[in-house]
């Protein structure tokens, strides 16, 4: 590998209390994983199989019992997790927008914690909102209610983009809109990713969108990583769990090819 | 004479901005003492389970407890604190009307703002909160950024209901002597004065509800993220609290405070006392409705200045004697011992409000009961009504004793109500009063007390310590003193229980000096 990781889990574990008499849940379970900078990676997974858990890990929301976790080279266990949440980007799964916040104040807020001028902050805003292609007149007062699901998405995008953070972390950022938004948003940050050199963790639960817009697949399975490659060294990959994970989108493509012929009038 | 054109409104309305700004005083002192605490506490209770169950738990006890009963207990804690502090660290301050009413209202409104703050503050998002921690928010910003703004409606709604609650309970702190516009209410009930009492409530409601139409245009504001209407509701509270301070500041008491019980007796009596001092010069007002055992210990304690005390009284509930002396003797020693407080007794009124067993004219006659002892053969099948004390007093105690007193059955009335059952027959021996004006009415007859089991209960005019030697103050009390007779005192307890304009407290001791400053 030419450059460090720029995130780099290495048998990192993460158990939780089952709570009234259950098992201890072992929510990640020896992980090791790197994530090289400008590369996006998207971690798949059903649901309960520790992707969200991982993904926390990396900014300390919450701490690993087992194992070693570095972010730009340093031991995050060494780092302020104040400071290191406030250069990480996240886009939550619901949005997580702060309801009495404007769409501005939103995506303003991470700067403002860090003390940039308001006037800064105001123009960052502007810049952002015309990143994630909403317009600014239009949007930038209204409250997080007035918005669509893909709007709120959008400014979820534009608020971990807000301290110019190299990373970005996205836990199923567009699972809950419809195929059109979501082909829409995931293409155009694809293309925010590139222009920006980010480095991207994305989790989705869909093989699909990883395979359209990752670099590289991580796939996880009851809190262990199963694989991890790119779609061509995952589809030799030998285990039967990633084999079906692989096959309902080859499937999909091969229907969709036989019904939609590319020189069609459609 | 129509309902309206009453007098007794005007006279009700020139105290209004006496008794209004004391009221907001209390009550808003009150609720930020109680934001104050409650706040804070519940903030630090929230994820906390132990803590927040004990919080909730003891603020609802407190909730359950009668809100005058809880402002009547803070009186003798905050005296037996003012005396630790005294005798401690050399600083005494006055446990007597502001700071007990504060404290307790202040405990009565906690329950409203914990509950509604720890619910509000529960019922954030998780996944708000989460997002709150991943843009890199700190603990401190994310409560003061996120969590308080939102719990605020829940938190405002909270805060509506206590400061209802404290509006409305302020009215029972007259008793402990903070003025409010339960002066109107306690003074109306003694004196039969529904006008008083109607106008007391009405102004209650009327400030409740405008404070809490105010403070729920806030919390729309809040809701709505309206500055505009914060900022209206917010400036409508200052200008209300500005309003109704203003004018009462410029008339704080000042001069000689005279103090009243909570009977109409002590009205007139408060009042004759405040217009004597008047026409000799001095600036006097009444502080009426005074619990009383408050009324002695604020005299003691130097926060009010004179008032009118019944010697049998002091000698049973303040110096908690049992046996009982020839009048004369029981003055003389209950003099030395007042003197050893530096409290002056003055002098006597003249009359005596003594407890007295009374029945009707008519049915004492039919009897032949001309005394007590005459009585006691008779009593086993008859019932007797007294006052809500009497039965647990040491007078009780000594008649029974002394007689061998006991009835078919014993109950418990309000004292206006007394008479007129005996009068009906309804019961037929009560503890009535002696000064009672409702004794002629009735066409009652007081019992003799050959065996002297009742101590004697002459009125007497007590002076604070620092009126110690207040030469010019005795000389304008001294032609009060020993003018008082019985006759005149019942009919001006008569008077005073009228129902209709003469019947003011100021109206009757007018009339009172008139009659006895004429001869
Ligand atoms: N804070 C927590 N407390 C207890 N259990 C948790 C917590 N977070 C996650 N888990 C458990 O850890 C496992 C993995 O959860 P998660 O990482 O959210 O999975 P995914 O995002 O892949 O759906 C699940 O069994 C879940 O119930
Ligand atoms: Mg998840």
């Amino acid at each position: 590998m030419p450059t460090p990781p720029l995130i780099a889990f290495a048998h990192v574990g993460k158990s939780f209390d089952g709570g009234r008499g259950a098992a201890r849940v072992r929510a990640v379970n020896d992980v090791s994983l790197e994530v090289a900078e400008g590369e996006f990676l998207a971690i798949v997974g059903g649901s309960g199989s520790g992707k969200t858990t991982l993904l926390r890990l990396a900014n300390r929301l919450i701490d690993a019992d087992e194992g070693r976790l570095t972010v730009e080279g340093e031991d995050v266990r060494a780092l302020d997790p104040i400071q290191l949440r406030r250069r990480i980007g996240y886009v939550f799964q619901s949005g997580g927008l702060f309801p009495h916040f404007s769409v501005a104040g939103n995506i303003g807020i991470t700067p403002k914690l860090v003390g940039t001028p308001p006037n800064e902050i105001s123009a960052r805003v502007d810049e952002l909102l015309d990143l994630v292609r909403l317009d600014r007149a239009l949007y930038r007062d209204r409250f997080p209610h007035e918005l669509s699901g893909g709007q709120r998405q959008r400014v979820g995008v534009a608020r971990a983009l807000a301290a110019k953070p190299r990373i970005v972390l996205m836990d199923e950022p567009f699972g809950a809109l419809d195929p059109l938004t979501r082909d829409a948003l995931g293409d155009d940050y694809r293309e925010l990713h590139r222009q920006l050199g980010l480095t991207t963790v994305m989790i989705t639960h869909d093989m699909t969108e990883a395979l359209l817009l990752a670099d590289r697949i991580a796939v996880m399975r009851a809190g262990r990583l199963l694989a991890q490659g790119t779609p061509a060294q995952l589809s030799h990959s030998g285990d039967p769990y990633v084999g079906d994970l692989l096959r309902t989108p080859r499937r999909q493509a091969e229907r969709l090819g036989a019904l939609l012929p590319r020189d069609g009038a459609a | 004479m129509s309902f309206f054109s009453d007098p007794r409104w005007g006279e009700a309305l020139a105290h209004l901005p006496d008794y209004l700004g004391n009221h907001v005083r209390v009550s808003v002192t009150a609720l930020a003492l109680g934001l104050a605490v409650s706040l804070p506490l519940a903030i630090a209770a929230r994820n906390r389970p132990i803590p927040r169950g004990a919080l909730l738990g003891l603020a609802s006890i407190v909730q359950t407890v009668p809100g005058l009963a809880l402002l009547a207990l803070f009186y003798p804690l905050l005296l037996a604190l003012a005396a630790l502090s005294l005798s401690w660290f050399g600083i005494g301050f006055s446990a007597f009307g502001f700071l007990p009413a504060v404290l307790a209202l202040a405990l009565y409104s906690m329950l409203p703002v914990l509950r509604n703050t720890i619910t509000g503050l529960q019922g954030v998002d998780a996944a708000i909160l989460e997002a709150a921690q991943g843009v890199g928010m700190t603990p401190r910003q994310s409560l003061f950024q996120v969590e308080l703004p939102l719990a605020l409606p829940v938190m405002m709604a909270g805060i509506r209901t206590a400061a209802v609650w404290v509006i409305g309970t302020a009215t029972l702190s007259t008793p402990i002597g903070q003025t409010s516009l339960g002066n109107y209410i306690f003074a109306g009930l003694q004196t039969q004065n529904w006008v008083f009492v109607l106008f007391g409530c009405l102004a209650a409601a009327v400030l409740a509800l405008a404070v809490d139409q105010l403070l729920s245009l806030i919390e729309a504001g809040v809701r709505g993220r309206s500055r505009l209407r914060v900022a209206l509701g917010g400036v409508g509270i200052a200008m209300l609290v500005v309003a109704t301070l203003v004018p009462s500041m410029a008339r704080l008491p000042s001069g000689i405070i005279v103090g009243a019980k909570t009977f109409a007796e002590q009205y007139v009596l408060s009042a004759l006392i405040a217009q004597r001092l008047r026409a000799a010069g001095f600036s006097a007002s009444s502080r009426e409705g005074l619990g009383s055992n408050v009324v002695f210990e604020a005299l003691a304690a130097d926060d009010i200045d004179v008032y009118v005390d019944y010697s049998g009284t002091l000698w049973a509930n303040q110096f908690h004697r049992t046996d009982s002396k020839p009048r004369e003797e029981l003055l003389a020693e209950l003099k030395t011992t007042l003197a050893q407080q530096g409290i002056t007794l003055l002098g006597e009124l003249g009359f005596e409000n003594a407890y007295a067993l009374v029945m009707t004219r008519r049915r004492a006659e039919a009897l032949g009961i001309r005394s007590i002892a005459d009585l006691a053969a008779h009593a086993p099948g008859m019932s007797m009504a007294a006052d809500y004390e009497f039965f647990s007093r040491p007078e009780w105690a000594g008649l029974q004793k002394a007689y061998g007193l006991t009835f078919r059955a014993q109950r418990q009335m309000q004292p206006d109500f007394m008479y007129a059952a005996a009068a009906s027959g309804e019961v037929d021996v009560i503890a009535g009063y002696t000064s009672d004006g409702l004794i002629a009415k009735h066409d009652l007859v007081v019992l003799d007390d050959t065996r002297r089991a009742i101590p004697p209960y002459d009125s007497i005019v007590l002076l604070a310590p620092k009126r110690a030697d207040d030469h010019a103050l005795k000389a304008a009390l001294a032609p009060l003193l020993g003018r008082i007779d019985i006759a005149s005192m019942r009919e001006a307890n008569l008077r005073a229980a009228g129902g209709d304009g003469e019947s003011s407290p100021d109206a009757v001791a007018r009339w009172l000096w008139e009659r006895i400053g004429a001869r």
